[in-house]
């Protein structure tokens, strides 16, 4: 960033400035382009992996559905003495509003998704901060044990976590033969099960930007701090907590954002209680048959989510001003 | 039969809509890329004989690819989406007049399959409600919804409980008796609302919406009691006597007792089709319009109507088959096994599915997510 101002300062004229400002250009054009290429690389990735579904989904959401293949109607028809029609529909999105169940099941998905994010924080934050005070020996093996878990499949590992919960499964079974309790605990098919689910899953995605930030950290202005008269817990709120924020946005973000949309969690662990957008997506796509509908439910999700990455940008703009 | 087949249903599940997403970019998914001697084959998770494939592939040469599902929904989706790379697709009946609107299904060349003969002409009369002349589908195997029950875990609770009635569920204070033991209804809006619809007296396939009102009020009043809504665990679940009342597909229960065998449970289930009514089902293979490998998909077809091939997959299978030429060669113990092949006084409690309207389905699914959810 502090490079970008420097480049921004315009050169003054001298005599002899001339020719080195020629060479400067030069080597800024070469320099221009490396730029250019490198951001093309995730550019092109976002333009063919997301704008492009999510422009289809778009399209979709503007559709009324029919019994074809696919099941809606299009958007753009050419017919055949060339005449061009556009046919767009916001029924679905005023569907949307006609139906407490989408409003509430979006509020239920954001409230589980924040708890969420808040328990991994509370849990992350400790564990990412421990590692990077760890000795630098032992710091690799417990972040490779962090991202361990990554090389089993997810569903896997959430089907491991019914072996674990189910009424027969191995807590209850340790539990009961070792006489703390008389009856199987009821953990499967509960709200609970799903926050065990999501924390479980979403951990790592939470602990490895903390650790980025917390690694940066410079011990010495905690002595300083503490130098000053400064108590651990006002050292920690006035000097860690501030630096370690791009952190906490990171990896909250990084929770947030897929936990709110999580549909195969609180399917195969959580009771059917619980009010998820990602389940009423589920429902109008392959119960209804409603594509339309269904793609309208996503681009609302999307809008929903878009604010919390607009937040997190703000952020990022402002710490770079910072530094 | 274990698990592993189970896991691989979801893992289908989710690979659908990955792919469904995938084809929506209308990338080609690898799966198009047809060979000659491939076929790809897509069948509902444990539902065709132990050595059907291995068989099939012996004979013919053709290497089958097979794949499976666990719901009607994903393999609906997967089909309406188009190119799904399948040349041969078992489907519900009761889902294909859409499909057949839609485009989806190649008319069969019948002379391509010398084995139509075999099937029962009762049963292909019976599925002309879906398919008009039976041009499209060729039944493979049908059955019911009802009821598994664990006989002794009732006995347990309830010695007098009104088994053969759907009461066993809906009665609050009869299914409270259960609540402990794990009570289960499919995940399916489509088999749970006709026959609560039915037992409350009213039509199942009903389009008026005030008797979907009913259908939740009834339903919410037992919620409390049921577990979960499951619609493939509990080939698990009822042999580890996690759960004593499921419904069921009526050949599931049979699974169910075999696995607990398999593990060495010792366990007595049951399966009963409620008095009040229940739906009948059918399921057909049918040929996707677009299928790579329309040859071996008719080899295919062409093979499952053998007898001896079709009374192999219901004995292992335990789902009674479409195929008339197969009854005398079905075991025993299956063809007299009322569960299985309903007495003719049975069948005249059995409903069968229609497409609904779009807007009545949207309020039956509607009710679902508000029995499921309780809002």
């Amino acid at each position: 960033m502090s490079r970008d101002a420097a480049n921004k300062k315009l050169p003054t004229l001298s005599a002899g400035s001339i020719v080195k400002m020629a060479g400067d250009l030069s080597g800024k054009l070469i320099q221009r382009n490396w730029k250019r290429f490198v951001i093309a690389v995730p550019l092109v990735w976002l333009l063919i992996f997301f704008i492009v579904p999510f422009v289809i989904v778009l399209k979709i959401s503007l559709a009324e559905g029919m019994i074809a293949r696919p099941p809606f109607t299009p958007l753009f028809e050419w017919a055949e003495d060339l005449s061009f029609t556009i046919s767009v529909t916001f029924e679905n999105f005023r569907f949307l509003v006609t139906d407490d169940l989408y409003y509430s099941s979006y509020l239920n998905s954001l409230f589980l998704a924040g708890k969420s994010t808040i328990i991994c924080l509370l849990i992350g934050y400790p564990m990412a901060y421990g590692i990077a005070r760890s000795r630098s020996d032992i710091r690799g093996i417990l972040l490779l044990m962090v991202v361990l878990p990554f090389w089993t499949s997810f569903l896997l590992r959430i089907y491991a976590w019914m072996g674990l919960l189910n009424k027969n499964g191995i807590i209850n079974g340790a539990l009961l033969s070792m006489g703390i309790i008389d009856e199987p605990l009821n953990m499967m098919f509960t709200e609970g099960a799903i926050y065990v689910g999501i924390v479980y899953s979403y951990l790592p995605f939470m602990i490895l930007p903390l650790y980025a930030t917390m690694e940066k950290l410079d011990e010495s202005l905690n002595e300083a701090a503490a130098d000053l008269g400064g108590k651990p817990f006002t050292v920690f709120y006035t000097v860690t907590l501030p630096l370690t924020l791009p952190g906490i946005v990171a990896g909250s973000l990084l929770v947030f954002i897929p936990a709110t949309g999580e549909y195969v969690i609180p399917a195969l662990l959580g009771n059917y209680d619980t009010l998820m957008i990602g389940r009423v997506l589920f429902d109008e796509f392959f119960s209804n048959r409603d594509w339309p509908v269904a793609s309208a439910v996503a681009v609302a999700l999307l809008a929903f989510l878009v604010v919390p990455i607009m937040m997190y940008q703000h952020f990022q703009a402002k710490d770079g001003e910072r530094s | 039969m274990s698990t592993r087949k189970k896991i691989t249903g979801v893992l289908g599940n989710v690979a659908t809509m990955a792919l469904i997403a995938g084809t929506a970019v209308s990338l080609s998914i690898a799966l198009s890329s047809a060979k000659a001697d491939e076929l790809h084959v897509y069948n509902w998770v444990d539902y065709i004989g132990e050595s059907t494939i291995a068989d099939f592939e012996a004979e013919t040469g053709i290497k089958v690819i097979y794949d499976t599902y666990d719901s009607s929904e994903t393999v609906d989706a997967k089909l309406i989406t188009g190119s799904s790379g399948y040349d041969v697709v078992l489907h519900a009946g009761s889902f294909m007049p859409r499909l057949i609107e839609a485009g989806v299904f190649e008319v069969l060349d019948k002379s391509k399959l010398d084995n139509y003969a075999n099937l029962d002409v009762d049963i292909l009369k019976v599925v002309e409600s879906w398919d008009q002349g039976n041009k499209y589908g060729v039944p493979y195997m049908w059955g019911t919804v009802g009821i598994t029950y664990n006989v002794d875990m009732i006995k347990e609770r309830m010695p007098d409980a009104p088994i053969g009635s759907f009461s066993m569920i809906l009665d609050p204070s009869i299914i409270s008796k259960f609540a402990d033991c794990g009570i289960s209804l499919l995940d399916s809006p489509v088999d749970v609302i006709p026959m609560t619809l039915s037992y409350l007296g009213l039509d199942p396939m009903s389009t008026n919406p005030e008797d979907y009102d009913k259908v939740v009020e009834a339903v919410s009043a037992i919620r409390g009691s049921v577990t979960t809504f499951d619609s493939s665990n509990y080939l698990n679940a009822l042999p580890s006597k996690e759960r004593c009342i499921a419904m069921t597909w009526s050949g599931d229960y049979a699974v169910a007792a075999s696995r607990a065998e398999e593990a060495g449970v010792d366990i007595n289930l049951n399966y009963f089709v409620p008095k009040e009514g229940a739906g009948a089902w059918f399921d057909m293979w049918a040929i996707p319009s677009d299928a790579p490998n329309k040859e071996a998909a008719y080899k295919w077809l062409n093979y499952m109507m053998r007898p001896e091939v079709i009374a192999a997959a219901t004995n292992y299978t335990w789902y009674a088959n479409a195929n008339k030429a197969a009854t005398p060669l079905v075991d025993e113990e299956i063809r007299t096994n009322p569960a299985v092949y309903p007495d003719s006084k049975a069948m005249e409690r059995m409903y069968l599915a229609k497409t609904l309207p779009p807007k009545v389905e949207r309020v039956r699914t509607r009710s679902w997510s508000r029995i499921k959810t309780g809002s």
